[in-house]
């Protein structure tokens, strides 16, 4: 019991980062691999600005503001640096162009280290505010237990709102679809790219905000959390929402289980996930026969 | 034909040279030899336009299997340790390479990384059989049962390195310009074409791929030797990054240039690790980014260009 609620938690957050690096592989075509630093310096900035915000008095509200105020930042900021950055490299080989995400995740990593310092950073006054609920005699944290599950959940379904309802929305559907035919349409194509490129962006940093008051942040999460989120969106296959939200799931709870069960397997689960996915369906598991794009 | 003489001849120069003016760069220039056999791996993938960010693992592979095998076995010679390692990574290719091949570009690349990662976290759980994140010791082997001081070894042990480097350099070359080889980079181009006329694209690249886990396990085993020790970091995606990065500054152009970028890393290194101990990994990314952009083939690039320029002579 305490591992499925441990790994829905934990679902939730790996759910928002693999949909942001979705998003990003939709309009540039390439895998972002400098995702998992925004996923770690959305983590940071959260983390900071929640020490900042939360010495004038003991809110709530100001704890969220702080967690996504952090989110929106390091998302607007590092995800334009990253397209401003790729968009110099539209026509080259794709190789060098995940070369250039690969280089630009090495700068991120030592600038995150340069500002915020090798000590872990603990910022939990959230989960502390959000008080406790007990469960069959077990005692849970509201905000694990509540909270970012529902904010997963909120997000994937606005999202679905969006991009089904909204003229933005469909949009953005159609330029990742085929990118020549929107503009024929009469679509502003850098602009919808620049837009779902900053979502993206945002999601990822989202997750590592709401990942900072439960997890310590130290140097490397990063890397750990880009292999992690691309085992997802590569299971579940490139551009499925709903699909990574189920493998997210499946990945969440197959590791919580592990670390129960036999912890040295922790870490190596959801690769062998991966692996096994991938033997039995390279395309991934939701998508549907098309064209081979890898 | 004649570049490799030229390139062979002027690494041995200046590594022997530099070795003897100063004794004290000894070690640096068997690490840069050891960077250079790996860095010459990821060419072998960059011809056939794959990148791999999980290559370290195998230079683990073989390291842990050097490092493993001088503790069982302390009257193992030096060059049956090298042999062993080698051989280690030979195999474990073959059997990843079996299923990474089916996988283009970031799916090749991801996988890799996702193995090593894999890799790295199991060498440092299991403390009882590779101690953990405090690695395992290399003991001094003999050498063809020579044993030798820690400076006869060292010198040794660098000419080792070289003779290992100029023999798979003439290799390596010889290999892209057999038909394999130039079949190899065309699946960069057009692999639906290689496959209509006739040739499979997945047992090629099988095939570099296993030459380039070898490469990248002799690789290991000779950095396991020089160094006497062997950490989990061997496996870290960091020196898949260091070898990724050697690889782009010389080029894909020949064999050579994986050795020249090496030097000039390594030296860049050690630097960097004087004047900017704390930005070693943002100097390398910006660095990185500015070859791309300026110097998308390499060093050996520039060889080509030239080639051009001079009529296309061979």
């Amino acid at each position: 019991m305490l591992a499925l609620l441990d790994g829905v938690s934990y679902a939730g957050l790996l759910f928002l980062v693999a949909l942001g690096l979705t998003f990003i592989f939709g309009v540039v075509r390439i895998l972002n691999v400098a995702h998992g630093s925004l996923y770690a310096c959305g983590g940071y900035a959260a983390a900071t600005l929640g020490l900042w915000m939360g010495q004038g008095g003991d809110s709530l509200a100001l704890s969220l503001g702080a967690l996504l105020g952090g989110a929106l930042l390091v998302g607007i900021v590092l995800g334009t640096v990253l397209m401003l950055l790729l968009r110099q490299f539209q026509d080259r080989d794709p190789i060098l162009q995940l070369l250039v995400t690969f280089g630009a995740f090495m700068i991120f990593e030592d600038l995150q280290r340069m500002i915020w310092g090798t000590q872990p950073y603990f910022v939990s006054d959230v989960v502390n505010q959000m008080g406790t609920s007990e469960l069959l005699g077990v005692v849970y944290m509201n905000y694990q237990l509540l909270f970012v599950p529902g904010a997963a959940v909120a997000v994937y379904l606005l999202l679905q709102w969006f991009l089904r309802r909204t003229l933005m929305g469909r949009q953005i559907v159609a330029v990742t679809h085929d990118r020549e035919v929107a503009t024929a349409m009469g679509i502003n194509a850098k602009r919808v790219a620049y837009l779902t490129f900053v979502v993206g962006a945002m999601l990822g940093s989202l997750g590592g905000a709401l990942a900072s008051p439960t997890t310590s942040l130290v140097p490397g999460i990063g890397a750990d959390m880009i292999v992690l989120s691309f085992a997802v969106v590569a299971s579940a296959g490139l551009g499925q929402i709903s699909g990574a939200l189920i493998v997210a799931l499946m990945i969440g709870l197959a590791r919580s289980f592990c670390v129960y069960l036999m912890p040295e397997m922790e870490v190596v689960m959801p690769y062998v996930i991966m692996v096994l996915v991938l033997l039995m369906r390279p395309q991934g598991l939701f998508t549907v026969a098309q064209a081979r794009r890898i | 034909m004649r570049y490799t003489i030229y390139g062979a001849v002027a690494l041995s120069v200046v590594v022997l040279g530099l070795a003897a003016a100063f004794p004290w760069l000894k070690l640096p220039l068997i690490l840069a030899l050891c960077y250079g056999l790996a860095a010459l791996g990821i060419v072998v993938l960059l011809r056939a336009g794959q990148i791999s960010f999980g290559h370290a693992m195998y230079a683990c592979i073989a390291g842990y299997v050097v490092a493993y095998l001088s503790q069982r076995f302390p009257h193992l010679d030096g060059f049956a340790l090298i042999g062993l390692g080698t051989l280690a990574s030979l195999v474990a290719g073959m059997l990843i390479g079996a299923f990474v091949v089916r996988y283009r570009e970031i799916f090749f690349g991801m996988l890799n990384l996702a193995l090593s990662m894999v890799l790295f976290t199991l060498l440092g759980k299991f403390y009882a059989y590779t101690g953990g994140t405090d690695g395992l010791r290399v003991g001094r082997p003999t050498l063809l049962g020579v044993e030798l001081a820690r400076n006869g070894f060292e010198t040794a042990l660098l000419v080792l390195v070289l003779v290992c480097s100029l023999l798979v350099i003439w290799g390596v070359q010889r290999y892209f310009r057999s038909s394999a080889g130039e079949a190899l980079m065309a699946m960069k181009s057009n692999e639906m074409r290689l496959e209509y006329l006739g040739i499979s694209a997945k047992k090629l690249l099988w095939q570099g791929y296993v030459l380039s886990a070898g490469l990248c396990g002799l690789s290991g085993a000779l950095f396991g030797l020089s160094q006497g020790l062997v950490t989990p970091e061997m496996g870290y995606w960091l020196r898949s990054g260091e070898f990724v990065f050697i690889a782009i500054l010389g080029g894909s152009g020949h064999a050579v240039g994986a050795f020249v970028g090496a030097l000039l890393y390594e030296f860049l290194k050690m630097y960097a690790a004087v004047l900017v101990s704390g930005a070693w990994q943002l100097l390398l990314g910006a660095t990185l980014i500015v070859i791309i952009y300026f110097l998308p083939s390499g060093l050996t690039g520039l060889l080509r260009k030239r080639r051009a320029a001079l009529g296309g002579e061979q």
